[in-house]
């Protein structure tokens, strides 16, 4: 009997620790489905961030690095210096990267550092259960914006890959979803095609997710997708932000 | 009369600042400080406070943030933990000797790495040379009455300095307990108006804050924190005397809980000390003349009253929760061997590093705690000069 979906080897047998209808476990599956389609687990190295998926070394069978709040990207760009050959990505949340990490994310990027970024935008602070985050859209109920977010005393939600695409230090941006099976495929492709882009052509390339927070959205697993769909896609629109250099 | 509830130490620290009603609050979330902000956060949706609340991205802009808030002439706090603090340990010393009396709930954790949200004072310790005055907490009633007394402390004009209070993470932050709670009048009242003597939207009195300062002038602006906080402990002292007016609550730099004619004396800050103090009303019906000091002001250190409290002590333990590498023994333990220096006879004092990373500590360690006081004071030998409780070796 032909076994035809197993779980990847890159990822380890372990207990999941996220919530029901989270999209950390899906993209993590991605990543590893990817480290073995391209045989790379043994010269793979992650970086956690803090946040919901600060434990995700739990999950990779590769080799992981946890770090401080947000500074993945400088510590990412420490270790691609060194072990040039290496594949480096970095996985982080938007409490991570687009709030107290904006500085590293911006200046790796700027210095066009070859390494992979895996951005998950839930618009909110997940870990610490559903603060506000800069993603956070307006009117947006959170813990500390109760009557939902108002530009007037908390400011416009951060688009991160817009923010990046005008340094040219950055060679491909591209914000997907993992609401449903098709836009799943589709951030495969883009996480495959960022990979590729470390790999053969040694360049910066970051990829923003869509992914549901049921529980800091006080919805049900169904429901976040829905409200992911109808709330977050219309703000964060689905595309290729900008993509420098085009496999053939 | 006020009221007594139940809450938990991160729900009391939101409502003393409720009370307080600073007029800015700048912060930003991490565990197990979040719920204070996230409280407070409430009370600025529900339009029960007029403070102006930035959420801002990082702890280091929120402690800048205050800083602008507070040197243009507005009260201004915020809360933090463990990393969150170390993030904004640049400009901590900054607010401290640009004296801007900005009053932050600490919530003490560990600090990274490896990463850990539980409790130990390696935070708090880490910035005792930060020019901050810090006050621990035991209790959920201590962390109210502290933050309170902050506000006085930090702004009198003999003092003009930041003011940390800390509570031990998860075991008070998020432990509920039964909390007196004063009249919002009482509180204001007590509290008054926070009128800064520089403020920078005092365009008739110009003054420009933190300028560079060489070696023309840096020296003496530092000899003036000195100076300052070293008065901080008399200024502590005469607000815990008002705050008891208003209260029936006493507050000294330190408390001394059975320490009369105690020959076997621990001493331990945050929320040990509680323990410790089961631990002595035990032994003190089994017939063991045991004691406890309790820290409230780590800094300013109160030299005389500790050396003061100790000089009779047959042995006396002290519990560290935090370690200074490279030192012979923990951040308490270093300041009062020290203090007992000038001691004409002298007193046996052994070390103990515990809960670090939020390891448990309980009755049984603190009683064998006493136990090895008890040898070290017939004996007169002491064995292990620093010594580690609940720790795998």
């Amino acid at each position: 009997m032909r076994i035809g979906f197993k779980r990847p080897e890159s990822m380890r047998n372990s207990p999941t620790h996220y919530c029901p209808g989270c999209g950390h476990g899906i993209v993590h599956r991605l990543i590893c489905e990817i480290v073995d389609e391209l045989r790379i687990r043994e010269k793979t190295i992650g970086i956690c961030p803090v946040g919901c998926s600060v434990i995700a070394y739990d999950y990779f069978y590769f080799d992981m690095v946890e770090v401080a709040h947000g500074r993945a990207p400088a510590v990412a760009t420490g270790i691609k210096r060194v072990q040039t050959e290496k594949v480096v990505f970095t996985y982080q949340g938007d409490g991570d990267l687009a709030s107290i990490g904006t500085a590293e994310i911006v200046h790796a990027a700027s210095r066009g550092e070859p390494f992979s970024v895996i951005f998950i935008n839930n618009a909110t602070y997940g870990m610490t259960g559903g603060q506000m985050a800069p993603t956070t859209l307006l009117g947006q109920k959170t813990t500390t914006t109760p009557f939902g977010r108002d530009a007037k005393e908390a400011g416009y939600p951060l688009k991160v890959c817009e923010l990046l695409s005008s340094l040219p230090g950055v060679a491909y941006l591209e914000r997907i979803a993992v609401n449903n099976p098709v836009n799943i495929r589709k951030t495969k492709k883009a996480i495959k095609k960022s990979f590729h882009l470390q790999i053969e052509k040694n360049r910066f390339s970051l990829v923003e997710i869509l992914s549901p927070c049921p529980t800091c959205w006080r919805l049900s697993p169904l429901e976040s997708l829905k409200w992911l769909e109808e709330n977050m896609i219309p703000y964060y629109s689905l595309e290729v932000v900008k993509d420098s250099v085009p496999l053939p | 009369m006020g009221k007594i509830v139940g809450l938990t130490g991160d729900e009391t620290a939101a409502e003393a600042m409720r009370q307080i009603n600073p007029d800015v609050l700048a912060a930003y979330p991490i565990t197990p400080q979040t719920e204070i902000v996230q409280n407070f956060s409430q009370f600025v949706a529900n339009g029960v406070v007029s403070t102006e609340m930035i959420r801002v991205e990082s702890e280091h802009s929120a402690m800048s943030a205050c800083i602008g808030a507070a040197a243009s002439g507005a009260r201004a706090m915020t809360a933090t933990s463990a990393n969150g603090l170390a993030l904004m340990w640049e400009i901590c010393y900054i607010a401290a000797s640009y004296r801007l009396p900005i009053v932050m709930p600490l919530v003490n954790r560990a600090l990274s790495g490896p990463i850990n949200i539980h409790c130990d004072h390696s935070d708090s310790m880490g910035a005792r040379d930060s020019g901050w005055i810090q006050l621990y907490s035991e209790n959920c009633q201590e962390i109210y009455d502290n933050l309170i007394q902050a506000i006085r402390i930090a702004e009198d004009k003999e003092v003009l300095l930041p003011v940390m209070v800390t509570l031990d993470g998860f075991i008070i932050s998020h432990a509920m307990e039964r909390v007196e709670i004063l009249e919002d009048e009482k509180v204001t009242e007590f509290i008054g108006e926070y009128k800064n003597p520089y403020s920078l939207l005092d365009v008739d009195n110009p003054v420009t804050w933190g300028p560079l300062d060489l070696y023309d002038y840096y020296f003496e602006h530092k000899r003036q924190q000195i100076e300052a906080i070293e008065k901080a402990g008399e200024v502590i002292q005469r607000v815990g005397k008002e705050f008891k007016e208003i209260s029936g609550r006493s507050y000294e730099l330190m408390e001394n809980y059975r320490l009369e004619g105690a020959d076997l004396v621990i001493v331990a800050a945050g929320s040990t000390a509680g323990t410790v103090k089961a631990v002595v009303n035990q032994l003190r019906e089994e017939g063991v003349k045991a004691g406890l000091l309790k820290i409230r002001a780590f800094r300013p250190f109160p030299v005389r009253e500790v050396s003061q409290a100790l000089k009779n002590a047959k042995a006396v333990a002290i519990l560290d929760r935090s370690v200074s590498f490279g030192a012979e023994g923990g951040p308490i333990f270093l300041e009062i061997r020290s203090a007992l220096f000038e001691e004409a006879k002298r007193v046996p004092v052994v070390n103990y590093i515990y809960g670090l990373g939020g390891r448990d500590i309980g009755i049984d360690e603190i009683k064998a705690v006493y136990k090895n006081l008890e040898r070290i004071a017939q004996t007169k030998k002491i064995e292990k000069l620093v010594g580690y409780l609940g720790l795998r070796e």
